[in-house]
């Protein structure tokens, strides 16, 4: 029994967990807070703990900024009267939030968010066959959706479910060819494999944009972003999947479509953008001080939050696609472009081998 | 009838300038809320809009120049209120007397139910002795129902002075010269 190897792997979870959870959190924040700024507002700016009016300059300026309003929702939440509506079939009813948080926190597991600190590799599981994992654990995520949709016995659920599975399963289509291109060129399947050949040759978005273009636009539609939220659709489904949903059961839905916002801008940064590197000032090799680690991992995390931000953007600028509209995207568009996407790829490397 | 559609051209059918078109706009407005400061909300408590002079508030009553009541408990604000929001206790034959010279009386109670006025201003309007007027107080709060019956007292301190002709300051005068009126030589 390795015991180093136990209590460290906690620590790490521990620490993902709780960095994943306050991303979450403060995504949620960050949402209200760019969409506000795209609408001429304000946004969140008043709540705060009562101590706060006692700390000086930062507490009023942390408050305007509304970093504590992600506490009052989780704590609001909380508080909320779980109502479980006569009806509905109860188990898949309890059992879907799970289903839909579960898958969106395991894909994180795979993710090289760092080199290592110390002699720790910054990953938790850094398996072989890591975007396999990965595609294998995020098409399990339809099934919190459509059970959801099930289980509420109500027709603005039930066909958000039946819509969610259609697109998520379309979509994880074209995400899965887009990536083969990757996976053609560094020839591993393994995400720390992938982010070592970037940090030699060059970020992988240069040698396969289309790829990019597609898993970026397949990944919004896997995590029911706009301009692809048709399983939520407001204006069409009341709330969509989760409309009979209350408090923290509610509240875990929501958890899992920012946790796969997450793990999809995680993603895509560990595939198409160098993961952890930077291809200047040193900081494409791994590790050799605690201080290179710690950068490493800030560098991992700036580009995310970057893509989180471009997650949140995109979502003020298109009007909803059409249900038709959004399969012919996925099936005749993204699919036939992906296939010729590796079609391109396989002869530009039969030409350019030795 | 027919619709001429025009078909997409291929810039079009690609979405991608639609795209980045779009993300200007939105570039364009976060940049001028967050840099240039212009937002287009109000922040209510600490700003607050200026009203417009023929703003309908909350009904008040007030007192005369001379800090006395000017209503004289007639209730034809009773009368005409529509939801039934004031209630008036008149002061009876050996009631209380006006608080003012001449006036012959003066309501015992007066009562505005603020959760049922619906702030029409037909008070105001029938009032024959400009005791009553809408006054631009918009945010009516409590914590019960209770305190948002308004008495007497507190419409009256809420409505402040008001001025004008002083009807009832004269008439003893006027009504002894009527009583002389054709002017014996």
């Amino acid at each position: 029994m390795n015991w180093n190897f136990i209590i460290f792997s906690l620590v790490k979870l521990a620490v993902i967990v709780g960095v994943v959870q306050g991303l979450v959190a403060y995504s949620v924040l960050a949402e209200r807070k760019i969409s506000a700024w795209i609408q001429d507002r304000v946004g969140p700016n008043r709540t705060a703990p009562p101590f706060m009016k006692y700390v000086p300059v930062i507490g009023p300026f942390l408050t305007r900024l509304g970093m504590f309003q992600p506490l009052a929702d989780g704590l609001k939440f909380l508080l909320k009267e779980d109502f479980t509506p006569a009806g509905v079939r109860k188990i898949y009813f309890w059992l879907a939030p799970a289903l839909a948080v579960i898958p969106a926190m395991l894909t994180v597991a795979v993710i090289p968010f760092g080199s290592n600190l110390g002699d720790q590799k910054m990953v938790m599981a850094d398996l072989n066959v890591g975007i396999l994992y990965t595609f294998g654990i995020v098409s399990l995520g339809v099934y919190g959706i459509v059970l959801a949709g099930y289980a509420a016995n109500s027709k603005y659920p039930f066909l958000g479910g039946i819509r969610s599975s259609a697109q998520m399963i379309s979509y994880e289509l074209s995400m899965g060819m887009s990536v083969i291109p990757v996976l053609m060129i560094v020839g591993n399947l393994n995400l720390s494999a992938i982010i070592g050949w970037q940090s030699t040759h060059g970020w992988l978005v240069l040698f396969s944009p289309l790829s990019f273009f597609i898993f970026l636009v397949a990944s919004f539609a896997e995590t029911n972003r706009l301009p692809f939220d048709l399983p939520e659709a407001e204006t069409e489904l009341v709330g969509g999947y989760h409309t009979e949903y209350s408090s923290m059961k509610f509240a875990l839905f929501f958890l899992a479509e920012y946790s796969n916002m997450v793990s999809s801008a995680a993603m895509m940064v560990t595939l198409f953008f160098g993961g952890w590197t930077l291809p200047f000032w040193g900081l494409d090799q791994p590790a050799t001080s605690l201080l290179l680690g710690v950068a490493h991992i800030l560098v991992f995390m700036v580009k995310m939050l970057a893509f989180m931000v471009l997650f949140i953007w995109v979502r003020w600028m298109f009007p909803r696609f059409r249900y038709d509209q959004l399969m012919d995207l996925g099936w005749r568009r993204f699919l036939p472009l992906a296939l010729f996407n590796i079609l391109v790829t396989a002869i530009w490397m039969w030409l350019t081998a030795k | 009838m027919i619709v001429d559609r025009r078909p997409l051209t291929f810039w079009e059918k690609l979405y991608l300038p639609a795209i980045v078109g779009g993300l200007k706009v939105t570039l364009k407005h976060a940049y001028s809320t967050l840099i240039q400061r212009k937002v287009v909300t109000m922040e209510y408590p600490e700003q607050k809009w200026t009203l417009p002079e023929n703003y309908r508030g909350a009904p008040y009553l007030v007192k005369d120049q001379e800090g006395s009541t000017k209503c004289v408990s007639c209730q034809l604000c009773e009368f005409v209120c529509p939801p039934k929001a004031i209630r008036i206790t008149p002061p009876g034959a050996s009631g209380q007397k006006a608080d003012r010279a001449n006036a012959e009386k003066m309501p015992k109670e007066f009562e505005i139910n603020m959760l049922r006025c619906i702030y029409c201003g037909f008070c105001q309007e029938v009032c024959p002795e400009e005791a009553i007027f809408l006054l631009k107080d918009y945010s009516i709060t409590s914590t019960s129902r209770e305190e948002l019956v308004y008495n007497k007292e507190k419409l009256l301190a809420l409505g402040g002075e008001h001025g004008g002709i002083q009807k009832w300051k004269h008439k003893l005068e006027e009504a002894k010269a009527q009583e002389n009126f054709p002017v014996k030589v």
